[in-house]
């Protein structure tokens, strides 16, 4: 990381470091990549995608100079394309999949997705008109991918749709819970922008249970779903949790997503608990708050780290430390109140439980001291539980239980996508799943209500 | 959204997209599998008396990685019995009503044998016919294909044996391998046909083993002539094309053939005057669905241009082609190498130093920096730096202000007459 400008402080100079990190394609890389193309047939890099694209096609298009044709073959299966270029792990998933890692490299599908929706950023385009409006009325709570994308099909099929989003502003965790310097805030705003163009209201500002009762909701409308995502960082349970200095790191993104750039981090040392993709973004973000040594610190080992391989990389290349077995027990304040140090014991893995996975076990005796400046909580995320409760839903432990085929609850009006139906243990849920249960759960619906509407055919591209 | 269907010589198109007569359109399950993709229409693969064929039969030239730069064939015309074409014709266009089928024919140089060929097929209802006289391997050395096709009489008198029985509009496709394209299109203009299609393939040998010595493709240790087709005959094709559609005694529509794999080529040979197009290569390289590119790319050209209508384009470039000698000796064009862009790979100076004017020198800048720099006043314009130039916006080609009116060598030569004369 030795181009970050660590030793400048200014607001100004620290917003430099949350840039976007990678630069986009220009034209003669995305053509030669493009041409590399095979455009296979029934090719794996289309199954490989949750949401489908046709990868090939919009690859073609590209070649061929067709670049709104390729951004509304991206954006046609996946209404938030435009981020999952930038997100998505693409190395387990199309690009992993690309016929040319058998024999010479794959093509960069994800660069030529950005590529192609920059396109028609650039260019304002606009790719989808809404259906003829055919009477019913669907609620969508939270405007993150799965919610965009169930709006975006809904509306395409002529239904009147309405978001109720919390936050100042849609787009959800594209919005507001992924490190800017991967992908800025304005990439999810446009893709707000492009339902909204469908006619899509999107009510900000707006709580469930506060601005609106959640019986109202399913009194006024004919469907409601619910994509709500997932809530705060737990607490970690241990001594000195309330000390300042403490960070949540889904917080401390959304606080860069917001340009606010937190100063007490420059030449600090910094402890992230976790080994997900948010304490990567915790850790990451640190970095580039101008922290002088950043560790993440994980009860378990590489092996079973939750973080993408990418992202993992990212961190390394930022100078990241990993100290793995490691688990704090105990925060320790300064005479002000403010962290100073943080007990460690060291960790051993034993068999795995129900989950799969090793159990980690304090090993006796094994404890020592870490000098830290602050701790940035990554442990995973808490759960909607009032939100939850508030429906009535029945649920697992905050997983809320959908028939898997028509994504309803036990609510027979009320749907539930994304990350809210997202089972624990199971690593952590992606964009592109969630876009893809926005699309299922407006199909659907639609299956649901099409017998009813006046015209069930008007779907345009 | 741009209207991109078209009618041409008479016969409706939803896209200017017919398959070209060749091994995509042998079967009534390959033509219903085009159309099912989205294809305005196809030309069966040749009718006639069935062949035999040979195995191999295709050849490809792959240039720097790219596959399928250019293609060839020893394939004949159809090898299946008329009747089973025939019926799958009829039940293809009973499946397809708005798409169009055109037979393709090759026969003999007879009346007779024209005559109960086009009155056989068109009674299972075809949207028009083409002649065939353009096959440059295998048919001609049976008097047929490119032996008419090479003969501008023999083709004004098929075209007309075809028209007198005929009740559909009648295209005859031109070879290339012959020295003037018009001479044969203004033939079958004056036979009466309806409209041209251009171009059939052109003599080749796609290449020799190194290790076999066979030539390719190898037929049991030897080889034939074949068509060569695909995206390297574009250029040879788009010339012929503006060559009959700037010529007044042509003056019939002409359906362009020849290296058409993207909406741009389309693009370019509708501004050069054809009025549909006809594919093949691209969908023997890539499949059918590559009609998804082709006309979305289209319809989004026209668009972005406010175009209304495809019909609107047709022609629209010939007018701008013409004689060299109708061309202004006066213009002068240079190179300017913006060094910010440049990557530095030097191509251009010594592409200019070896093989055209002398005209790029390499320089250093007062940072110590290499540069490239045009000496305008060597610089003729020819284009070949930025032809070899890897990087966009490099080099420019500009447009100098003109210091003098435009004069053409024939302006020039009339006015040394006007001089000579007092």
């Amino acid at each position: 990381m030795s181009d970050l400008l660590k030793n400048l402080i200014s607001g100004e100079v620290l917003a430099a470091n949350f840039e976007e990190s990678k630069t986009s394609f220009n034209t003669e890389e995305a053509l030669d990549e493009a041409n590399r193309c095979l455009y296979c047939y029934d090719a794996p890099c289309i199954t490989a995608c949750p949401t489908g694209i046709d990868i090939p096609g919009f690859i073609k298009k590209i070649a061929s100079g067709n670049l709104k044709g390729s951004a509304t073959t991206i954006m046609n299966s996946n209404p938030v394309g435009a981020s999952c270029a930038r997100v998505c792990p693409t190395e387990e998933l199309c690009e992993g999949a690309c016929v040319l890692n058998q024999s010479t490299k794959p093509i960069p599908i994800g660069d030529l997705q950005r590529f192609a929706t920059d396109w028609a950023i650039k260019n304002e385009e606009v790719l989808f008109k809404a259906g003829e409006k055919n009477g019913k009325t669907v609620a969508i709570v939270g405007s993150g991918p799965a919610g965009l994308s169930t709006a975006r099909e809904l509306a395409r099929l002529g239904y009147e749709v309405t978001i109720f989003e919390a936050k100042s502003e849609a787009g959800g965790l594209d919005t507001f819970g992924i490190v800017p310097f991967r992908l800025p805030k304005d990439i999810s705003l446009w893709e707000v922008e492009q339902v909204e163009n469908l006619g899509v209201e999107i009510r900000t500002n707006t709580e469930i249970g506060k601005d609106i009762l959640a019986d109202d909701l399913v009194e006024q409308y004919d469907a409601i779903v619910l994509a709500i995502g997932m809530s705060k960082v737990p607490m970690l349970g241990i001594e000195g949790e309330e000390l300042e200095g403490i960070y949540d790191a889904i917080d401390l993104v959304e606080r860069t997503k917001n340009g606010d750039y937190a100063e007490e981090f420059i030449g600090k040392c910094v402890a992230v608990i976790g080994a997900g993709n948010t304490a990567v973004d915790g850790a990451t973000t640190s970095v580039r708050l101008g922290a002088d040594n950043v560790k993440i610190l994980y009860r378990r080992t590489e092996a079973e780290m939750t973080a993408y391989d990418f992202e993992y990389e990212f961190a390394k290349q930022d100078g990241v430390e990993f100290r793995w077995l490691t688990n704090p027990k105990r925060l320790i304040s300064d005479e002000n109140g403010h962290v100073k140090q943080m007990e460690c014991v060291k960790m051993e893995l034993h068999e795995a439980e129900g989950d799969g996975r090793p159990r980690p076990v304090e090993k006796e005796g094994s404890e020592f001291l870490m000098d830290v400046d602050i701790v940035v909580k990554a442990i995973g995320q808490t759960r909607h539980m009032k939100m939850i409760e508030a429906f009535g839903l029945n649920h697992n432990g905050g997983v809320v239980k959908v028939d898997p085929e028509t994504f309803i609850t036990s609510n027979p009006k009320v749907y539930a996508a994304g990350d809210m139906i997202f089972g624990k243990g199971l690593g952590e849920a992606m964009v592109v799943t969630a876009a893809q249960q926005g699309k299922d759960t407006a199909l659907a619906i639609h299956e649901r209500f099409k017998e009813s509407v006046t015209d069930m055919h008007n779907r345009v591209n | 959204m741009a209207d991109i269907s078209i009618n041409f010589a008479g016969i409706k198109s939803p896209n200017p997209y017919w398959l070209a007569s060749a091994p995509p359109t042998n079967t009534g399950y390959q033509v219903q599998r085009a159309f099912e993709a989205g294809w305005g229409g196809a030309v069966w693969k040749t009718l006639g008396e069935p062949v035999l064929n040979v195995t191999s039969r295709f050849g490809a030239s792959h240039f720097n990685g790219q596959r399928v730069a250019g293609f060839n064939n020893i394939e004949l015309i159809s090898d299946r019995p008329l009747d089973v074409n025939l019926k799958e014709i009829y039940e293809t266009k009973k499946l397809f009503p708005e798409r169009v089928i055109i037979a393709s024919l090759m026969v003999e140089p007879k009346r007779e044998k024209w005559h109960e060929i086009v009155k056989r097929v068109q009674d299972v209802g075809v949207d028009g016919f083409e002649l065939n006289l353009g096959c440059p391997h295998g048919m001609s050395e049976r008097g047929m294909g490119s032996a008419i096709g090479q003969h501008p009489d023999l083709v004004e008198m098929t075209t007309m044996y075809a028209k007198e029985a005929a009740e559909v509009p009648v295209i005859t496709k031109l070879t290339p391998n012959i020295t003037d394209i018009t001479a044969t299109a203004k033939a079958a203009a004056r036979g009466g046909a309806d409209a041209i299609s251009l171009i059939n393939t052109i003599n080749s040998l796609i290449g020799v083993d190194l290790d076999t010595w066979n030539t390719l493709p190898n037929v049991n240790g030897k080889g034939a002539h074949g068509g060569y087709c695909g995206p390297a005959v574009k250029p040879i094709a788009l010339n012929m094309v503006g060559e009959c559609a700037r010529n007044p005694e042509v003056n019939i529509p002409i359906s362009g053939i020849g290296g058409i794999s993207t909406w741009r080529d389309t693009v370019e040979f509708m501004l050069m005057g054809a009025g549909g197009v006809q594919v093949c290569t691209a969908a023997m390289h890539h499949g059918f669905r590559i009609i998804d590119d082709l006309t979305e790319g289209l319809e989004n050209y026209l668009d972005e241009k406010g175009i209304d209508s495809l019909s609107d384009i047709i022609g629209k470039s010939v007018e701008k082609y013409t004689d060299w000698s109708n061309l202004d000796l006066n213009h002068k064009v240079v190179a300017r190498i913006n060094n910010d862009v440049c990557i530095n790979c030097n191509k251009c100076h010594i592409a200019c130093e070896d093989t055209s004017h002398q005209c790029i020198d390499m320089l250093t800048d007062e940072n110590g920096n290499d540069i490239l720099r045009v000496r305008e006043d060597d610089c003729v314009g020819c284009n070949l730096c930025s032809i070899v130039c890897p990087v966009d916006g490099a080099i420019d080609m500009i447009d100098l202000i003109p210091t003098e009116a435009p004069m053409s060598w024939n302006d020039r030569q009339a006015a040394i007459e006007i001089l000579e004369r007092r």
